[in-house]
């Protein structure tokens, strides 16, 4: 009998900690929703920024951050599939192989920040991109490919053996059972890691920071070689750069709920597409 | 039919090379950071580095010891890792093996959900939030220590290591279970004996790719740490993590100069670590995938 209490209170504990993890996530969402909705305006997210960011609007900040996020994935999108592609449906098992997994895993370990120093060399310093929408967007996309390739390889996989088969049978080619017979059925999927991927690109601050992030920018860009403000960054300049972080307090909570629903928007258009597409397709 | 041919071909090939492109950009990366560290190592040196002291802006002599920032990182990570280990752990085996199936479906979302916060909104929380609170509940000068970053850092790790401990309790094969019940063991000591000690290793990786999140992590770190260089093993202190040294100093220093190429050689460490942190967590994967 004392056994069975003693379970109970075991399992009572791991509850607990569950549920203390839960509250605390949910407390930070309900924080950054509760104090940002009352700045949320139409004021805000169309106007202008003046004072460096202490009062006015976040319009540059919003569109910069789209700018970027519509750049990487531009960028990684076709190349991070067409390598899924790649290694699901033609690659043998060799060193080849082997290495280019290794590859990925590696970039998919790599600090962001070491991702803005890469970039910072290579876009900025030596292709003489210089802090750019362009450098920005490209060190973006290096960090997310990882990411965009896993996912999609994971749904090429999920399309059963039996469709290949049945298309190679009938004297089709492999490009053309692939694009016939394997896409169609793994985009939904694909497309689903790669809007992750996209979540994470628009909330990192590390890689902009050192590739196209400017400090204070109150106008819009006019093309890929000019400098953006971006809403992380922007965030944190407002939380800790400025002289009375106090006093904008209304502001770095707007700007936070911003980011929040751009980037939970994104997460959750993702389960919305993976859910829709496990009971359209059933096999 | 010569047209399909070729299609076939030139497809194949343009698929290889976008797969190639990953190789290429971990090529690139270990060339351009070592392009623009390696000068250091011959002016000013190498023996530079292990100073004790970092002061790269100085009227009188810079000084370029990555020690204290390596102990930052390290205190930082430390902590992370010892707060939210426990935790992690607790929270996936309750997911696997007590929670109700309503619960798993509701909560394994939601804590994915926090994997899915930009680190720069879970620092400006921690700013807002968490620093008064440390400061109030230790009674110092300032909440901006190395246990305010720990406690955010760990609070990043957490939904890695939940994620992927309950992949490896769930793939634990129910014939070990059912063996340990009919030998009359209650379910905390089945859990306890057999469910864990067999899911180890997808354990162990969970946490290490945790880990390797934490040392990488950089905005609010940044925020709320306090930033300041010195060697110090308290975690109610203020310290100085090497990525928040990259991301707060990087934008002032000159192009080509010692701080620079300094600034990148702390970039190198920090891929060493993370690199060798990644293989280490592959190796263990790899052997619980052939174990399962």
């Amino acid at each position: 009998m004392s056994q069975r209490s003693g379970e109970a209170r075991a399992f009572w504990v791991l509850r607990l900690v569950t549920y203390t993890i839960v509250l605390v996530i949910g407390y930070i969402v309900f924080d950054i929703v509760y104090h940002g909705a009352g700045t949320l305006s139409w004021e805000f997210l169309t106007g202008m920024p003046r004072k460096s960011g202490s009062e006015g609007g976040i319009l540059p900040v919003i569109v910069g951050t789209l700018c970027l996020v519509l750049g990487t994935v531009i960028v990684a999108l076709p190349l991070g599939m067409a390598g899924a592609i790649y290694l699901s449906e033609y690659a043998k098992q060799n060193r080849l192989t082997r290495t280019i997994r290794l590859a990925i895993v590696t970039l998919a370990g790599i600090p962001s920040i070491v991702f803005g120093l890469f970039g910072l060399g290579l876009f900025v310093i030596f292709l003489k991109f210089g802090a750019s929408i362009l450098a920005g967007s490209l060190t973006l996309a290096c960090m997310v490919l990882p990411i965009i390739i896993v996912a999609s390889e994971e749904a090429l996989r999920a399309v059963p053996q039996s469709f290949r088969e049945g298309s190679l049978a009938l004297g089709a080619t492999q490009w053309q059972t692939i694009r016939k017979n394997v896409l169609p059925y793994a985009v939904p999927g694909m497309l689903t890691g790669s809007i992750l991927a996209v979540g994470r690109a628009a909330g990192e601050t590390a890689p902009i920071l050192l590739t196209v992030a400017a400090f204070y920018l109150p106008k819009l860009p006019k093309s890929i070689f000019d400098q953006v403000m971006a809403l992380p960054y922007h965030l944190y300049i407002l939380a800790t750069q400025l002289p009375d972080v106090n006093k904008v307090r209304p502001m770095q909570y707007g700007t936070a709920l911003v980011l929040l629903i751009l980037v939970l928007g994104l997460n959750l258009a993702a389960i919305i597409v993976r859910s829709r597409y496990r009971k359209k397709y059933r096999w | 039919m010569t047209r399909t041919l070729w299609q076939e071909k030139a497809a194949r090939l343009l698929l290889q090379g976008a797969a190639l492109t990953s190789l290429l950009i971990v090529l690139l990366i270990v060339v351009f950071l070592g392009k623009e560290s390696l000068p250091f190592l011959s002016k000013p040196g190498w023996m530079e580095l292990f100073r004790t002291r970092w002061n790269p802006v100085s009227f009188e002599r810079e000084m370029f010891g990555i020690l204290p920032l390596l102990s930052g990182s390290l205190v930082v990570t430390l902590l992370a890792t010892v707060i939210a280990v426990p935790f992690g752990v607790c929270a996936a085996v309750y997911l696997a093996e007590v929670a109700t199936v309503a619960e798993r479906e509701l909560f394994k979302p939601f804590i994915e959900l926090l994997a899915g916060l930009p680190s720069v909104v879970i620092g400006f929380f921690g700013l807002v939030v968490l620093v008064p609170l440390v400061k109030q509940v230790f009674h110092l000068q300032t909440g901006l220590t190395a246990l305010t970053g720990a406690l955010l850092l760990a609070l990043m790790a957490i939904p890695t290591i939940i994620s992927i401990s309950e992949d490896a309790i769930r793939s634990v094969p129910l014939s070990y279970k059912e063996a340990s019940l009919a030998l009359g063991a209650s379910r905390l000591q089945t859990i306890w004996k057999v469910t864990v000690p067999a899911a180890l290793s997808g354990i162990t990786a969970g946490v290490m790719l945790g880990i390797g999140r934490v040392i990488g992590e950089t905005m609010a770190v940044m925020m709320v740490t306090g930033n300041a260089a010195v060697i110090t093993f308290s975690p109610l202190q203020s310290v100085r993590t090497m990525t928040a040294t990259i991301a707060a100093e990087m934008g002032e220093v000159p192009f080509g100069s010692a701080h620079y190429r300094a600034l990148f050689c702390v970039g190198v460490v920090l891929l060493i670590f993370t690199f060798g942190l990644n293989i280490i967590a592959q190796r263990v994967l790899k052997k619980y995938r052939i174990g399962a």
